[in-house]
C-alpha cells in the first residue's frame, strides 16, 4: 500500500510538479503584481475547484484500479435536470434530492457493470456517459442548455456563487470534498480496502476482501462527487450545458490527476497528488489569462510545461520490472 | 327523401370545387407541383439548441403544408460526423442541401463537389468560405461593428468612461470570431483613444470558462468598464463573474445571439446583458423556408454560380428597446410557426 505517487527513488513526481508550479508561481508573482494578490490567489483556486473537485472523484475511481470516463455526463444531467424541475415548478429541494438519486442511479449502473458483469472499467463508463447522455437529453431535458430561473434567489444559488469572509464557496466545497475524501481514505477501514485492491486485486479477493460492493461504492461515490460538482456549475454560472458531456473536460480532469502522481495503474496516490496537479493548472491558466497570452499560445505553453513535467519523471524516475506495471504511465 | 338526395347532392357538386379546386392564378398550382415530393436534407452543427431548432421548425411546418421531404441528419457537434453527413448527402441528390457549417474551412470541399454535382445548398448564420447558392444569416462583421460602436457610447473616454474593455471570444476558426475580431480592432482604430483592449481570450463557447476567465479579467484590472462576447448562451458565465465581483451595474456585457427569450430578453431584463445584438433565429426561418420555396420552384441551372446574400436584419435588445415582440420563444415557434 504505498500512498504517495511515485518514488522509485531520487524526487517524487508530485515532488516535481511542486517545484514546477512554485518556479511559476514565483514568475508570475514578480512580473505580474495583480498576480500575487489574496483575492486573486482566491479566485485562482475558485476558477480550477469544480476541475479539482472531480479530479478527486476520479482520483476514487483510479486508485481502486478503475477510472470513470462518466463523470462529467453525470455532473451535466444530473444537474440540468435539477435545474429544469425546479424551473417547472417543483421545490428546489426536492428538485437536488431527485437530481442526486440521478446521478447515483447512474454510478450504481458503472458500478454493476464494473463489479458484476465484469466488463472494464473504460468500456463502461465510456458507454455509460454516452448513454446517460443521450437518455437524459432526449426523455427528460427540453434542451441542451438549461437556465437557472426558478431557484435564483433561494439557499441554492449560494453553492456556486456565494461566499464565506471573502473565501469563495467553491473554493470552500474543493477543500472540503478533498478533507472528506482524503480522510476516508487515510482513515476508513473501506478507504484503505480500496488501495488493497487497487494494488492487487486478487491478493485483495484471497484475503477476503468485499472486491465487488467496493467497486459499487467507489463509483456511487465518484457519481455524488460529479453531482456536487454540477450544483457548483450551475449555481456559478446561472445555467448548465449539457453538452459539456461530450467535451474535452474529462482528459483534463484523467490530467490533472496523472500530473499530480496518481498512478494510473491504481493502489497509489493521495488526495494531495490531485491538489497538486489541480493548482498547477490554475496557476497556469490565471497567470496566463492576465498576462494575456493568446489562446493558442496558452494552450502550447500549457501542453509544453505538462509534457515537461511528465519527461522528468521519466528521467529522475526510470522504469524497471519493478516499478513498471500494465497501463502505468 | 329522394329529394333529399337529390337536393344534397346538388348541394356537394355546387360546393365541393370552392374548397378542392383553389382558382389558378397563374401560379399558385405550378409553385405547388414543383415542391411537392422533392427532398430537403438539413446538416446544423447539433440539434437540440434554440437556433437549429427554431430553423427546423420553419422546414418542417413547410415541409408539411407543401409536401415536400425533409431529413435531418444530426451530427452532434462533430465536425467529422457533419462531414461525413454532407459526403453522404452528395450521393443521394437532395433537392436541396441546407446546411449551418461549424467552422469558415471546414466543409468548403464537400460544398465545392456539391455544387459540381448539381445539388442546390443554402448556408446558415455561420459564412463558410465557399459560397453557395444562398447565405441566410448574420453579418458578424457588422454585428461586432455595432457592439464595439455601443462599447464607445458606455465605456468611450470621451464619454466619461476608462476606456478599458475585455473580448471574450468563443471558438477561433469560427467566422463569429474571426471576423468579429477584425470589426472590433477596425472599430477601435476608427474611434482612437476612445477605447482600450485590456484583455482578449477565447473560451470555447462554454460559459464556466467565460466565468473563470473573467474573473480573473475583473480582478486584473479594477478600471474595467466593459466586456464584448460573441454569443449569449456563453456570456451567461461572464455575467455571472461580474454580479460575484458585486460590479453589475459598473461591468458592462455588450453580447450577441439568436433572440430566444430565455437566453437574451430574460437576461436583458434582470440586468445580465447591457445590450443585445440579435440576429432573430425565427426571423432567419422564415428567410430559410423562402429560400428553399424559390430554390425547389426554380433551381438554378448552374449551382453556387449566383450566391444570394440574406443577411440577417439586426435587432438592438436594451433595457429601453424591450417590446413584448422583441424576442421569441421555441415553444410558441413549434405551435404556431415562424
Amino acid at each position: 500500500m504505498s500512498g504517495g505517487g511515485k518514488k522509485a527513488r531520487g524526487i517524487s513526481q508530485e515532488g516535481i510538479v511542486i517545484a514546477i508550479s512554485a518556479v511559476i508561481f514565483l514568475v508570475f508573482a514578480v512580473t505580474q503584481p495583480v498576480f500575487r494578490t489574496p483575492e486573486n490567489i482566491l479566485s485562482l483556486i475558485q476558477n480550477v475547484s469544480i476541475l479539482g473537485i472531480l479530479a478527486v472523484a476520479m482520483a476514487l475511481t483510479i486508485i481502486g484500479r478503475g477510472i470513470d470516463l462518466s463523470l462529467v455526463a453525470i455532473m451535466a444531467v444530473s444537474a440540468a435536470w435539477v435545474l429544469q424541475l425546479s424551473n417547472n415548478g417543483m421545490p428546489i429541494g426536492l428538485a437536488c434530492l431527485i437530481g442526486l438519486g440521478l446521478a447515483l442511479l447512474i454510478g450504481l449502473v458503472n458500478g454493476i457493470l464494473i463489479a458484476y458483469l465484469e466488463i472494464p472499467a473504460i468500456f463502461a463508463t465510456l458507454a455509460i456517459a454516452t448513454a446517460a447522455y443521450g437518455f437524459v437529453r432526449s426523455m427528460l431535458l427540453e434542451d441542451n442548455l438549461i437556465y437557472l430561473k426558478a431557484a435564483q434567489d433561494t439557499w441554492f444559488k449560494v453553492i456556486g456563487s456565494g461566499d464565506v469572509l471573502g473565501v469563495p464557496n467553491p473554493v470552500i466545497l474543493f477543500a472540503i470534498v478533498a478533507l472528506v475524501v482524503h480522510l476516508f481514505l487515510k482513515h476508513a477501514v473501506k478507504g484503505r480496502f480500496l488501495y488493497a485492491m487497487g494494488e492487487n486485486p486478487s491478493a485483495a479477493r484471497i484475503t477476503g476482501l468485499p472486491n465487488r460492493p467496493m467497486v459499487l461504492l467507489q463509483y456511487l461515490l465518484a457519481a455524488a462527487i460529479a453531482f456536487l460538482a454540477g450544483l457548483i456549475m450551475a449555481t456559478s454560472v446561472d445555467s448548465i450545458e449539457t453538452r459539456i458531456a461530450r467535451s474535452t473536460l474529462v482528459y483534463d480532469i484523467i490530467l490533472v490527476v496523472v500530473i499530480g502522481g496518481v498512478g494510473l495503474a491504481g493502489g497509489k496516490g493521495k488526495v494531495r497528488n490531485v491538489i497538486v496537479g489541480t493548482l498547477m493548472i490554475g496557476i497556469l491558466l490565471n497567470g496566463m489569462t492576465i498576462l494575456n497570452t493568446p489562446y493558442t499560445i496558452q494552450n502550447i505553453i500549457k501542453s509544453v510545461i505538462l509534457l515537461a513535467a511528465i519527461i522528468v519523471d521519466s528521467v529522475m524516475n526510470p522504469r524497471d520490472e519493478q516499478t513498471s506495471q500494465q497501463g502505468d504511465i | 327523401m329522394k329529394h333529399i338526395l337529390k337536393m344534397a347532392t346538388v348541394a356537394a357538386a355546387l360546393a365541393a370545387p370552392a374548397w378542392a379546386e383553389k382558382p389558378d392564378d397563374g401560379l399558385v398550382h405550378e409553385s405547388a407541383s414543383a415542391m411537392e415530393g422533392k427532398t430537403v436534407a438539413y446538416v446544423p452543427i447539433a440539434m437540440g439548441f434554440d437556433l437549429t431548432e427554431a430553423w427546423a421548425s420553419g422546414l418542417r411546418k413547410d415541409a408539411e403544408a407543401w409536401g415536400y421531404n425533409l431529413t435531418i441528419r444530426d451530427p452532434n457537434w462533430s465536425v467529422d460526423a457533419g462531414a461525413q453527413a454532407l459526403s453522404q448527402l452528395i450521393t443521394e441528390k437532395p433537392d436541396v442541401i441546407v446546411v449551418h457549417p461549424p467552422e469558415i474551412q471546414a466543409y468548403a470541399r464537400l460544398l465545392k463537389q456539391a455544387a459540381r454535382a448539381g445539388i442546390p445548398v443554402i448556408t446558415m448564420n455561420l459564412k463558410a468560405s465557399e459560397n453557395t447558392d444562398y447565405f441566410i444569416g448574420a453579418d458578424w462583421y457588422d454585428i461586432a461593428v455595432q457592439q464595439t460602436e455601443q462599447l464607445i457610447e458606455i465605456c468611450g473616454k470621451s464619454n466619461g468612461g476608462s476606456g478599458q474593455v475585455a473580448v471574450i471570444q468563443g471558438v477561433l476558426t469560427n467566422p463569429t470570431s474571426q471576423y468579429g475580431m477584425m470589426a472590433i480592432e477596425a472599430t477601435m482604430a476608427a474611434h482612437e483613444g476612445e477605447l482600450e483592449m485590456v484583455s482578449n481570450q477565447a473560451a470555447d463557447w462554454d460559459a464556466s470558462k467565460a466565468h473563470a476567465i473573467a474573473t480573473t479579467v475583473l480582478k486584473a484590472n479594477p478600471d474595467l468598464c466593459g466586456f464584448a462576447g460573441m454569443w449569449d448562451n456563453m456570456d451567461v458565465g461572464i455575467a455571472a463573474a461580474i454580479k460575484e465581483a458585486g460590479k453589475q451595474g459598473d461591468v458592462h456585457v455588450v453580447t450577441s445571439g439568436g433572440g430566444n427569450k430565455d437566453s437574451a430578453c430574460d437576461n436583458v431584463e434582470n440586468g445580465n446583458f447591457d445590450s443585445y445584438i440579435s440576429y432573430d433565429a425565427a426571423g432567419q426561418a422564415r428567410d430559410l423556408m423562402m429560400a428553399v420555396r424559390a430554390v425547389l420552384q426554380n433551381p438554378p441551372e448552374e449551382a453556387a454560380a449566383h450566391p444570394v446574400a440574406v443577411y440577417t436584419p439586426l435587432k438592438t435588445i436594451t433595457k429601453e428597446s424591450l417590446y413584448p415582440g422583441a424576442c421569441w420563444s421555441l415553444d410558441d415557434l413549434n405551435t404556431y410557426g415562424p
